[in-house]
């Protein structure tokens, strides 16, 4: 974990007094809403269909068992008891009032987390690999890097005013588990020549407009990574379109300009500043690294007995195969806690859960949590002799269901339930969808797939890069969905294919099911995934059995 | 020949007036006294756009009280009250369609 200075505290707490200032005189009506909506926004507060939403940010997805306290607190204190983790490794809360809202900012502040960057046209959270710092297969810690662009990012005098929002994801590993191709900017941390460095993806996202990141740089010395990222940002906001909100993402301009002549301007930006105050010496890298208090593992050895012996259990030994993964400590394991149980909104965990979850977190993970993009948690630390023990009290919180990666963990935005943007509910849709696909061994032969679903065009539930990806549109007062196929988020990202015409919410599951269908029917072997069996085959056979008249 | 200043509104039918309550976001309609409901059924009902820009033109001076007001449209029900006429609107009568996390509390 990383530990905030003095001047992060001070700054909060300054934060919060600014914002329950604000709130004050916008109650007494000495703010209009016109002058209060951007002074609320950047700091995580949004309007919804309901209620006021906040949105916290969680940097680069890493928590302390005292911060998810904290988070549980506020939920019980001031909202419904529960909260809503996102795919930017975020937390919202629904419920809650204004004038409340400057008490649970500062009970978060006590803890150093809050709302700044997780809402308006700045650089948002920057996101990372939940995995990082225990990864088998990481090359490098990336959140050193992650909370270098944090320090370099809050409040950027240039770039609080985009023309849009920006989204930073990095990845130090040869499995990507950020989607840092479909980020404005993605970053892949790598070494040549015994360096670290980074290779520059820029002009991903989803959305209405939905593009796969550029590379415009095999690799950025790692000193080089602010005055690049500033040259970038400079790029972007001079250039980019501010008059029509759909063409104001950096990945229009990078469209529209092309990928070179976009790298140009960067490169010609950068010349200018990159030996500047903005260069990352060691001194300064090895200030921010020593700030991050890692666990100091312990000698173990892997595969334990215990661990053998517990296997023999199925239902631990499901668990434990799609749940649990290798980590760079021998006797170690990363494991994943499934906030996707069956009839469940997806990424939902009651204060209850949380704080159970950051008990569970102090006695076998060194009091770490992570919030994964797919809204899953994570503990990274954990020992393998204590995997037995440790399922068995997620089992009786409700967070291990055996269906981590498998077609039930569904990445879904809340949809027309909460949002005011969606046309759709997305919610229903997934329930419905771990209803069908409930059962455990039928999941499991059917393997990896991925299937997202959103409730309007903005794409928070990551429909574009599904396997199956769902989208809901409204035609009349009633709701439909549109179905892409073949869409992945990883290093060999892809935007889904549409598939054919929407079909009605009545509908819906049982079109995925006969494309799952044809997919078992088609693959070679059960060796043969879903989105393997979708390359190698094409589209056509799953577009005909799923709009085959009936 | 219509004047540019001259303000237009598409309605086709019968149409309230809703917001967010200012102070905790919560769904209200503007009713016929020139004030805030929380119920659907207690709101003023537009029948031309006259008449529902004149209830606009109210909601926007109370934009102390509640905010981000538009017309919605309604089906008047068997007991002569207005009631959502769309699924976004029955929403936000209703609440979520689905159930709350359980051990979620119905209210903070």
């Amino acid at each position: 974990m990383y530990v905030y200075d003095e001047f992060d505290r001070a700054f909060l707490q300054e934060r919060v007094v600014e914002f329950r200032d604000q709130v004050e005189r916008r109650l007494a009506g000495e703010l209009n809403e016109e002058e209060f909506k951007p002074l609320r926004l950047m700091n995580g507060v949004y309007l919804q269909l309901h209620a006021y939403m906040l949105r916290v940010c969680i940097p680069y997805g890493t928590l302390s068992a005292r911060q998810l306290r904290a988070l549980a607190a506020v939920a019980r204190k001031y909202d419904r008891g529960y909260g809503h983790f996102t795919t930017r490794q975020n937390i919202q809360f629904n419920w809650i009032k204004l004038a409340e809202l400057p008490d649970a900012m500062a009970d978060l502040a006590e803890v150093v987390i809050h709302g700044i960057q997780t809402s308006g046209n700045c650089i948002r959270n920057t996101t990372t690999d939940p995995w990082a710092g225990a990864a088998a297969d990481e090359v490098e810690d990336p959140r050193l890097y992650a909370e270098v662009i944090r320090q370099w990012s809050t409040l950027h005098p240039e770039f609080t005013y985009l023309p849009r929002k920006f989204k930073i994801a990095i990845t130090a590993a040869k499995h990507d588990r950020a989607a840092i191709r479909v980020h404005d900017v993605g970053l892949r941390l790598h070494k040549r020549d015994g360096k670290t460095g980074f290779e520059v993806m820029v002009g991903g996202g989803l959305g209405r407009s939905p593009y796969i990141g550029k590379t415009i740089r095999d690799f950025l010395p790692e000193e080089d990574l602010l005055s690049y990222l500033e040259a970038i940002l400079r790029t972007y906001n001079l250039g980019g379109r501010r008059d029509n909100i759909y063409k104001a993402r950096i990945k229009i301009q990078v469209h529209e300009m092309g990928a070179e002549a976009f790298a140009q301007k960067v490169e010609a930006e950068w010349a200018e500043i990159r030996d500047g105050a903005l260069k990352l010496d060691k001194a300064a890298l090895d200030a921010i690294r020593d700030r991050f208090l890692n666990p100091a593992l312990e000698d173990l050895e892997d595969a334990p007995a215990s661990l053998a012996t517990a296997l023999a259990d199925p239902d631990f030994a499901r668990w434990h195969a799609n749940s649990v993964a290798p980590h760079k400590a021998k006797g170690h394991a990363i494991v994943t806690l499934s906030l996707k149980p069956v009839g469940a909104p997806p990424g939902d965990a009651t204060a209850d859960q949380m704080d159970a979850i950051a008990d569970l977190a102090d006695a076998y993970a060194y009091g770490e949590i992570r919030v994964a993009h797919e809204q899953n948690l994570t503990l990274p630390y954990v020992r393998q002799k204590d995997l037995p023990a440790l399922w068995a009290k997620l089992k009786a919180i409700g967070v291990a269901t055996p269906n981590v990666g498998l077609i039930s963990d569904i990445i879904a935005c809340p949809g027309l339930d909460y949002c005011s943007l969606a046309n759709a509910r997305s919610i229903p849709v997934a329930q419905k969808l771990t209803e069908r696909f409930a059962d455990d061994a039928r999941i499991a032969d059917i393997g990896r797939l991925h299937l997202n679903i959103s409730g309007c065009i903005n794409a928070c539930g990551h429909h574009h890069v599904g396997h199956i990806g769902i989208l809901g549109v409204e035609k009349k007062d009633e709701e439909f969905f549109q179905i892409t196929l073949g869409g992945k988020g990883n290093s060999k990202a892809r935007i889904g294919e549409l598939i054919g015409p929407a079909v009605s919410e009545g509908e819906v599951v049982d079109v995925v099911e006969r494309l799952v269908e044809t997919y078992l029917d088609l693959r070679t072997s059960p060796a043969e995934t879903f989105i393997a069996a979708v390359q190698r085959l094409g589209t056509d056979p799953f577009k005909e059995r799923a709009y085959a008249p009936r | 020949m219509t004047s540019p200043l001259q303000r237009k509104l598409k309605i086709a039918g019968p149409t309230v007036v809703t917001a967010n309550r200012l102070a905790d976001g919560a769904v209200v309609w503007l009713s016929p006294a020139g004030g805030w409901t929380d119920s659907i059924g207690a709101a003023a009902v537009g029948s031309t756009s006259e008449d529902v820009l004149r209830l606009l033109d109210i909601a926007h001076g109370d934009e102390n009280t509640a905010v981000g007001a538009y017309p919605a449209p309604v089906r008047i029900g068997a007991d002569g009250t207005p009631e959502p006429a769309n699924l976004r609107e029955r929403i936000r009568v209703s609440g979520p369609t689905v159930a709350l996390p359980a051990g979620a509390s119905a209210a903070a």
